[in-house]
């Protein structure tokens, strides 16, 4: 049971309930590292309870999760230390420039101020914003803000990133360019945890998994999955699952 | 119509599905009664002032026994030493002290003129002033008295004789009442009224309302209305406990208080939707609210501070206020039973057709 | 003939601007629309979609250009247009402290339905929504999907000829998205006239015609496959399990005119003409790659149009 080795995020019938209300049950969930994992649900399913539960902001109530081989439950404010999060709602600070929003979050997790400068200039150029670095994060585009809460979401270098529908509402080449800088941090090893309700970018994970109330119902690679359930793409495939 | 009574029905849900905010709409004016009512009492009594005998004589005592024989000073108990002097002073034992010198009768029947020394705290200027008056007035009462033991049943040549008209006891309520049922009404109306409508626009339920046939002003008329009622209902409590709690006096007619009432409600309306046609978020018209129609009420419309003794600016500001003139109209009809004020009921009038024209325009099925 | 075919215009829009201050929301639109269509405007956000359907039903007034919604201008008769229309804005714009029913009897006093009216349409919006199970339940308390149908038959409720969406399913998941779009189609078999905004590409496919929308231009419109044949060039899907080393592969070509996106462990690789197939067949080959010649998306469509403008990416 204990054997977490070799998982970047690995739950073992992890359960939560909310007075009588089961929002996750039981799941069992492995994730290697280096994975683009989708985790993929109907609204409503239980995903941003999961994931609450997995970034160390709700315990749960019977099971355990295995964040970087740290158990959640005992170990929540070190497991934050190793994950980075980014949500639909970009927690940026407008009235900042841009770099100053990512040395900001640097601060926060504790990098030494050499550190600080160094990454933030770094990743500036890794989400492509070098010439950007002193305006108003208020006056980006929501392709580059997207990127920006990306670049702030690593400072610390996470091993494990979890994005909740990072890409809702961008257009589509800003979009691709999203996922062109998540496959570099894959390539180099990171893990990236990812919801969405882009079937579509369904198929660019490495694994998904479908959550239907509370339950994984299918997990698998996208290609796998679409063989055994015997349907054209992700789309018909959650829609067959959760109408079953 | 028809439409105005379907917006003005919701609201009703609305406020029916928030007891809490409706709880506190009916809290709040109570709360402010009990406040005026009873701590910020205008009324000065029982204020404690210490004595330092030191002649323990007849005459000391008679003195003291008259400062305190209204009510309005309470023997703080005697004092021995200089020391305690200071301490009784820091620790708001006291708030004045006399002191009646050592060997005071005697000189007294020598023909000499003995000094009662007096010591105030100065922090409160203002109670410090009515201490030192009442306390002066008491000495002078003595003096008469001395000089009638030795002169015979002498009169002092000049006497004033004073009475205060209209509120003969100068009890507060008779004067709170009417202030705090005129800052009620305007706060209720434009505050509630400006939060709801704000509220609507933040949420995005105002877009969806525009877009349906209604007419504008229809919008602000259904929305207002139940404020109105609940802003009818706290004034109506306010004087309702004012008369059985306070006991505060009615000279004229019920019914004429009314009808100016309904007047000053209808600015207070036409005010508060004039700050939500402003306000895009509900915090912002919670504010502009409070700013535009509490504190000017509460402190420039001669509630609390007589205009005359402002400076000249705010004098001017203080005849902007509607509170102003309903309060010389709510006071007039309450403590001397005058019914007709043609002066403030003209500018009450030209106030809210002004206020509620613009907001009117103001307001349009437009968002750019 | 003539007077046949005006009659038969739902909506019709002519070079429409609008800006604010210094953004150029819409930049020159036109639009025509038949009644019973479903006409899709499909964008990114800040594309001018919500500026375009707050116009169209009299929440702005345009710079330039002029609508004709059933006979009628928004700008100068908004009455009438309002009468006709339902719209359902962007963010959900009900009361949450209502319940459904609450809600849905408030807009249908709105707009002045009879009683017998109400009495005859609440129980048919309510029956296929599948909303009548729920019908005293609180609007806060629905689940997204069932929000947005909330929305929708609040929209109903009167009747209207013409139905302005604006991205009605944002947020929502692909089951409830599914059956939202199974409505709408219901709906314009029976005749009704909708304009629907969204930002998700894969909904282009529902649409009888639509329009791609960026940076307040239409970059193509027509049916989904007018739409995806504007593409204009080719597109070749490579599969590969080692699909990063093929893709370096492709990139070291440098070839000019060649775009390549991955798509998990698949790459779509744009090109023009059969000299850089050629290029690109022999190196996918070598790396042991498969590769398919397939027919382009919406999406593809979208990318590659606003590449062929030199849009920027943001």
């Amino acid at each position: 049971m204990n054997d977490n080795n070799g998982y970047a995020v690995r739950t073992d019938k992890l359960t939560r309930r909310f007075g009588s209300f089961t929002a996750v049950d039981a799941i069992d969930l492995a994730v290697k590292p280096g994975e683009i994992f989708g985790f993929l649900g109907a609204n409503g399913a239980g995903k941003t309870t999961a994931i609450r539960m997995l970034c160390g902001l709700l315990a749960p109530t019977e099971g355990e999760a295995w964040v970087d081989g740290l158990p959640i439950s005992s170990k929540a404010e070190e497991v934050k230390r190793h994950i980075g999060y980014m949500s639909q709602k970009f927690s940026l600070y407008n009235d900042l420039h841009v770099i100053e929003n990512l040395e900001f979050y640097g601060g926060v997790y504790g990098l030494d101020k050499a550190e600080i400068r160094s990454r933030s200039t770094e990743l500036l150029a890794r989400v492509g914003l070098e010439d950007k670095g002193r305006t108003m994060t208020v006056d980006l585009s929501l392709g580059y803000k997207q990127r920006l809460a990306l670049g702030c979401s690593v400072i610390h270098r996470p091993n494990i990133l979890f994005l909740d529908e990072p890409t809702s509402g961008v257009d589509p080449i800003a979009r691709r360019q999203f996922w062109d800088l998540i496959y570099e941090l894959a390539d180099q090893g990171t893990t990236v945890f990812v919801t969405t309700h882009y079937m579509d970018e369904a198929e660019y994970c490495s694994r998904v998994s479908i959550m239907v109330a509370g339950h994984i119902e299918a997990m698998g690679a996208p290609e796998e999955l679409k063989t055994k359930h015997d349907v054209p793409d992700m789309q018909q495939l959650f829609i067959t699952l959760v109408n079953r | 119509m028809k439409r105005i009574l379907a917006l003005a029905r919701k609201e009703v849900l609305h406020i029916l599905r928030d007891p809490r905010s409706l709880a506190v709409a009916i809290a709040m004016p109570l709360g402010m009664l009990l406040l005026f009512g009873y701590a910020i009492d205008m009324e000065l009594r029982s204020l404690p002032v210490g004595v330092m005998d030191l002649d323990h004589s007849q005459t000391s005592r008679a003195i003291v026994r008259d400062m305190t024989a209204g009510g309005f000073i309470v023997d703080a108990g005697r004092i021995h030493s200089r020391d305690e002097v200071e301490r009784g002073f820091r620790r708001k034992k006291f708030l004045a002290v006399l002191v009646f010198p050592e060997g005071m009768d005697r000189d007294l029947a020598n023909g000499n003129s003995p000094t009662i020394q007096l010591m105030i705290d100065g922090s409160d200027a203002a109670t410090a002033q009515t201490v030192e008056n009442y306390l002066s007035a008491v000495i002078a009462r003595k003096n008469i008295e001395i000089l009638r033991e030795d002169l015979g049943d002498i009169k002092p040549p000049l006497e004033a004789r004073v009475r205060f008209l209209f509120n003969p006891e100068l009890r507060s309520p008779d004067f709170v009442v009417p202030g705090l049922t005129a800052v009620i009404m305007i706060m209720i109306c434009a505050l509630l009224t400006s939060v709801a409508v704000a509220r609507e626009k933040e949420t995005g339920t105002m877009e969806q309302i525009m877009t349906t046939p209604i007419k504008p002003s229809h919008v602000l008329i259904g929305k207002v209305i139940p404020y109105m009622v609940i802003a009818v209902l706290d004034a109506t409590l306010v004087l309702l406990i004012g008369r059985v709690v306070f006991h505060v006096q009615m000279a004229g007619s019920w019914w004429i208080l009314a009808a100016y009432s309904l007047l000053y409600l209808f600015i207070s309306l036409a005010l508060g939707l004039l700050v939500s046609t402003l306000a895009k978020t509900q915090q912002v018209a919670m504010t502009v609210a409070l700013v535009a129609t509490m504190l000017p009420t509460l402190l420039l419309s001669g509630f609390l501070f007589p205009i005359s003794g402002m400076p000249l600016v705010l004098q001017w500001f203080a005849h902007i206020i509607p509170a102003t003139y309903y309060l010389e109209v709510i006071r007039g009809i309450m403590l001397t039973g005058r019914h007709w004020y043609p002066f403030e009921l003209g500018i009450m009038i030209v106030m809210a057709l002004f206020l509620m024209s613009v907001s009117m325009r103001k307001f349009r099925s437009r968002l750019d | 003939m003539i007077a046949e075919v005006e009659t038969k215009r739902a909506l019709t829009i002519r070079n429409l601007h609008k800006s604010f201050g210094e953004v150029q929301a819409l930049r020159g639109v036109d639009i025509q629309t038949k009644p019973g269509e479903i006409f899709g405007i499909i964008g990114p956000d800040g594309a001018g979609k919500t500026t375009l359907m707050r116009i169209l039903c009299g929440l702005m007034v345009p710079d330039v250009g002029d609508v004709d919604l059933l006979g009628f201008d928004p700008v100068t008769q908004t009455h009438e247009v309002r009468e006709r229309i339902g719209y359902m804005p962007q963010r959900f714009s009900l009361y949450p402290d209502l319940s459904v029913v609450e809600n849905l009897r408030f807009f249908a006093d709105l707009y002045l339905v009879s009683k017998e009216d109400v009495a005859q349409n609440e129980p048919r919006l309510m029956d296929f929504s599948r909303l009548q199970s729920f019908r005293k339940r609180k609007a806060g308390a629905l689940s997204g999907g069932m929000k947005q149908k909330l929305a929708l038959i609040c929209t109903l409720i009167h009747t209207p000829e013409l139905l302005i969406l604006d991205e009605p399913t944002f947020g929502v998941d692909p089951v409830s998205r599914q059956e939202f779009w199974t409505i709408l189609r219901d709906l314009a078999n029976d005749g009704l006239s909708i304009i629907v905004t969204t930002a998700y590409m894969d909904e282009a496919q529902l649409c009888d015609r639509l329009a791609l929308m960026h940076h307040g231009k239409l970059i193509t419109q027509g049916t989904p496959d007018e739409v995806t044949r504007a593409f204009g060039k080719r597109l070749l899907e490579v599969r590969s399990p080692d699909i990063l080393r093929v893709r370096r592969g492709l990139d070291a070509l440098h070839l000019p005119g060649i775009n390549v996106h991955r798509f998990g462990a698949r790459l779509h690789v744009v090109y023009e003409n059969d000299e850089q197939e050629e290029a690109i067949r022999l190196t996918c080959h070598g790396y042991g790659a498969e590769l398919e010649e397939i027919a382009p998306s919406v999406e593809d469509t979208f990318v590659a149009l606003l590449q062929d403008q030199g849009e920027e990416a943001v």
